[in-house]
């Protein structure tokens, strides 16, 4: 697919917690080889955003294109299987199983095909990994876990890569590192990424192109550099000085 | 019985006065909570009236055991464990600082020479010492068997615990053959030998490689894909109303309707897997608990089919692959065909062999399964479900291949106890078996076979010792049934496990994947009670 076409189209999405909105006609365009960045308030709605992706919960109205495929409908698995690959909120390791069965899991979408390859990779763009790769998942530091959750959503050799704050709760450090590997994988590999972070200094910077998100409507749109200079999203997002 | 004490006087109390209090204490909780269990009885007497014993003598009894208990465990126990680790983190064994302190050759020797003497003795025993003195003769016998074993097996420890799964198998193959050849020495001829071995096969070996399956079958919805199923027993009651309804009525072999009645309870797996496809943990528990009811009282009520709740009589034996039979009248029968001596005991070790293969097949598959996609889903299922679908996994078809899985085993195991019973009820398929099944898959481990394996031997093997502590009678008195108590003993081995070992007997999982070779797992562990 070539660069600059439209890789995942969102258009007037609402999603609905029973009978209360979360999302009021969400639109969102992710195109091939762009980093966005969806940057907003706690409980603007860009995790719903992010699991409404994935089916769950399921738009109650608008469409969810993905490669021009309509994946409004589908069940979550079958999303997944369009190579769509998530690290969820919360990063939802298997805390019982080693890293390296984690990793597995992540490959099972492309039946192991690429393991070993794919494994070395993941090792090379977290060496922290490598280190730890008999251990439980629940036992690894928050920032070893999410580099894990990166890791495994690699592993299915996506085309898209969603990541649900991926900073949360890590030391500004490790932050950096986990930025860098997604500017690394954006850069060499080409991959498609889609962010959701309340950093947004660091999202911004990141990102190509980003949009805000306040009560369930986006607000604004541009690139992560127009944004960052934006004086509202200044005011509302940065000067707070927590990035 | 937490006693709890100020702390200030914690301080100045010697352990010895704290000990003198905390038995007073114990005694006055002892006194209040047994009064009217054990002090006062309601009996009948002889013109049918309801009158009231008083049992204050057996009432002191308790309350000064509970306090001289109380006041030990205070004075000399905590001290003690404080400075112990009573159970080894690793093995779940007794330490080495305690163990060798336990195990002693001249211990051993001496038990040894018990054995020997007490065997010797055994015709005359009665005679010697009366029939009281000579059941307490037995047990100390049986106490120095174990101990004597106990000691070999901790001398090669490092041994055993290398080549535990070869070294089981081994053992497990070689039970009968042992048992009939240490019975036809001891009893001097080879019929003697077959005929003391039936209790040993069928009561001990059968019946626990019977529980040993049912806990590994269950053990893959519960401990490999985390799903709770309180109802598992229907299963075991589908496969064994499988072969004694379509063995009695058409006749067909052991070895059509094995295959048949394992089918036929994945596909009740399956449908019981539909409705509760969206539930997890306790709302999971409930629902397989209904069904595992609904199962027997349909067994119970539909009359036409099943016979109601006097079952079903009659139910053909297995064949040796259809080449002989067990059946004396048969002209093929095994007897005649191999020229040998009639014995009922070579039906039991065939059967002893035929659950002993399906156990193996069930750990085999376990083993392969777990090293495959679907049993690798299963674990993952297990951990995170919205995890797993965000990865591609289809979790309705991993929770139905699940069920349909454990519940395959599980109607295995029906159709050979209804083939070993000859004869099956809904009595057998009540809900304190599927307790029983769960509480071994708890009490070995969730996931871990050999911890399993370890679990049904204790657990059931001990319900079935508890039948020969006979002497128990000359204590308690003659209206005394030790196999009564079988749930006490479930409950004590859960409470004790539990608390020491919350993960149970073997608490590490065994990895699947690997980069190069494979390594022990730091820290990797089964689920556990707490968290």
């Amino acid at each position: 697919m070539m660069a600059g076409t439209t890789l995942l189209d969102i258009k007037g999405v609402q999603t609905y917690y029973g009978n209360i909105r979360a999302l009021n006609g969400v639109d969102v365009t992710v195109k091939q080889g762009e980093i966005v960045a969806l940057i907003g308030a706690n409980g603007a709605g860009k995790s719903t955003l992010m699991m409404t992706i994935f089916g769950a919960p399921r738009a109650r109205a608008g469409t969810i294109t993905f490669a021009g495929t309509d994946i409004t409908q589908l069940p979550t698995h079958e999303i997944a299987r369009m190579r769509i690959a998530q690290s969820p909120e919360g990063r939802r390791i298997f805390p019982r199983m080693t890293v390296m069965e984690n990793l597995q899991m992540g490959a099972s979408l492309d039946n192991l095909k690429h393991y070993d390859e794919d494994v070395e990779k993941v090792f090379t763009l977290f060496p922290r990994l490598k280190e730890r790769i008999t251990q439980r998942g629940g036992t690894l530091s928050g920032g070893e876990q999410q580099m894990l959750s990166i890791g495994r959503a690699l592993m299915a050799r996506p085309k898209l890569l969603l990541l649900d704050e991926p900073s949360l709760g890590l030391a500004p450090l490790i932050v950096k590192q986990i930025f860098d590997a997604i500017r690394e994988l954006n850069r060499t590999q080409g991959l498609t990424v889609f962010l959701v972070e309340q950093n947004a200094f660091g999202a911004l910077k990141l990102a190509t192109r980003g949009y805000v998100m306040v009560n369930g409507n986006v607000t604004m749109s541009g690139t992560g550099k127009e944004l960052l200079a934006d004086p509202d999203v200044r005011a509302a997002y940065l000067e707070g000085g927590h990035h | 019985m937490a006693v709890t004490t100020s702390p200030e006087r914690d301080i100045v109390a010697t352990p010895m006065q704290r000990a003198t209090r905390e038995a007073l204490y114990a005694g006055a909780i002892a006194l209040g909570l047994f009064v009217l269990f054990i002090g006062l009885r309601t009996d009948q007497n002889i013109s049918n009236e309801l009158i009231l014993v008083q049992r204050w003598w057996l009432l002191a009894v308790v309350v000064v055991l509970t306090m001289a208990g109380r006041f030990l465990y205070v004075a000399y126990g905590q001290p003690f464990l404080a400075n112990q680790k009573i159970v080894d983190v690793a093995t779940g064994l007794l330490p080495e600082s305690m163990a060798t302190r336990f195990f002693r050759l001249p211990y051993f020797i001496a038990a040894i020479v018990i054995v020997a003497v007490l065997a010797f003795l055994a015709g005359s025993l009665d005679g010697l010492l009366g029939p009281g003195l000579a059941g307490y003769a037995r047990f100390l016998r049986a106490l120095a068997i174990i101990y004597a074993l106990a000691s070999v097996m901790f001398y090669f420890r490092t041994f055993i615990h290398a080549h535990f799964s070869a070294l089981g198998i081994t053992a497990l193959a070689l039970y009968p053959i042992i048992v009939v050849l240490v019975l036809a020495l001891y009893g001097g001829s080879v019929a003697a030998g077959f005929q003391g071995s039936l209790k040993w096969v069928d009561n001990y070996g059968i019946q626990i490689l019977i529980y040993v399956m049912l806990a590994w079958g269950l053990n893959i919805v519960v401990g490999l894909a985390g799903l709770l199923d309180l109802g598992y027993v229907a299963f075991y009651a589908v496969g064994a109303y499988a072969y004694a309804l379509l063995g009695t009525q058409y006749g067909l072999s052991f070895w059509i309707l094995l295959p048949a009645a394992g089918a036929m309870a994945a596909f009740w797996g399956v449908l019981l897997g539909f409705p509760v496809l969206r539930l997890r943990g306790d709302y999971l528990a409930i629902v397989t608990l209904a069904f595992g009811e609904i199962i027997r009282l349909v067994l119970i009520n539909w009359r036409e089919v099943t016979n109601g709740s006097a079952g079903i009589t009659g139910i053909p034996k297995v064949t040796f692959f259809g080449l002989m039979t067990f059946n004396v009248s048969d002209p093929n029968y095994i007897a005649k065909v191999l020229d040998i001596a009639t014995s009922s005991a070579y039906y039991k070790i065939f059967l002893y062999y035929l659950i002993l293969g399906l156990c193996l097949l069930t750990a085999f598959v376990t083993i392969r399964l777990r090293r495959m996609p679907v049993g690798r889903a299963w674990e993952a299922l297990r951990e995170d479900e919205i995890a797993c679908r965000s990865l591609g996994i289809n979790t309705t078809t991993t929770k139905l291949t699940a069920f349909a899985t454990g519940a395959m085993f599980g109607g295995f195991a029906g159709s050979f106890f209804a083939a070993r019973q000859g004869f099956v009820s809904p009595e057998s398929f009540i809900f304190l078996e599927s307790a029983i099944i769960l509480a071994i898959v708890v009490l070995g481990g969730m996931g871990s076979l050999v911890g399993i394996a370890v679990a049904a031997m204790v657990m059931i093997g001990g319900t079935e010792v508890l039948r020969e502590l006979d002497f128990l009678k000359q204590v308690f008195g003659p209206d005394f049934t030790p196999e009564l108590y079988r749930m006490l003993l479930f409950g004590m081995a859960m409470v004790i496990v539990m608390l020491w070992k919350p993960r149970g007997f073997v608490g590490s999982r065994e990895p699947t994947a690997f980069l190069k070779e494979r390594r022990a797992v730091s820290g990797s562990f089964t689920k556990e009670g707490h968290g």
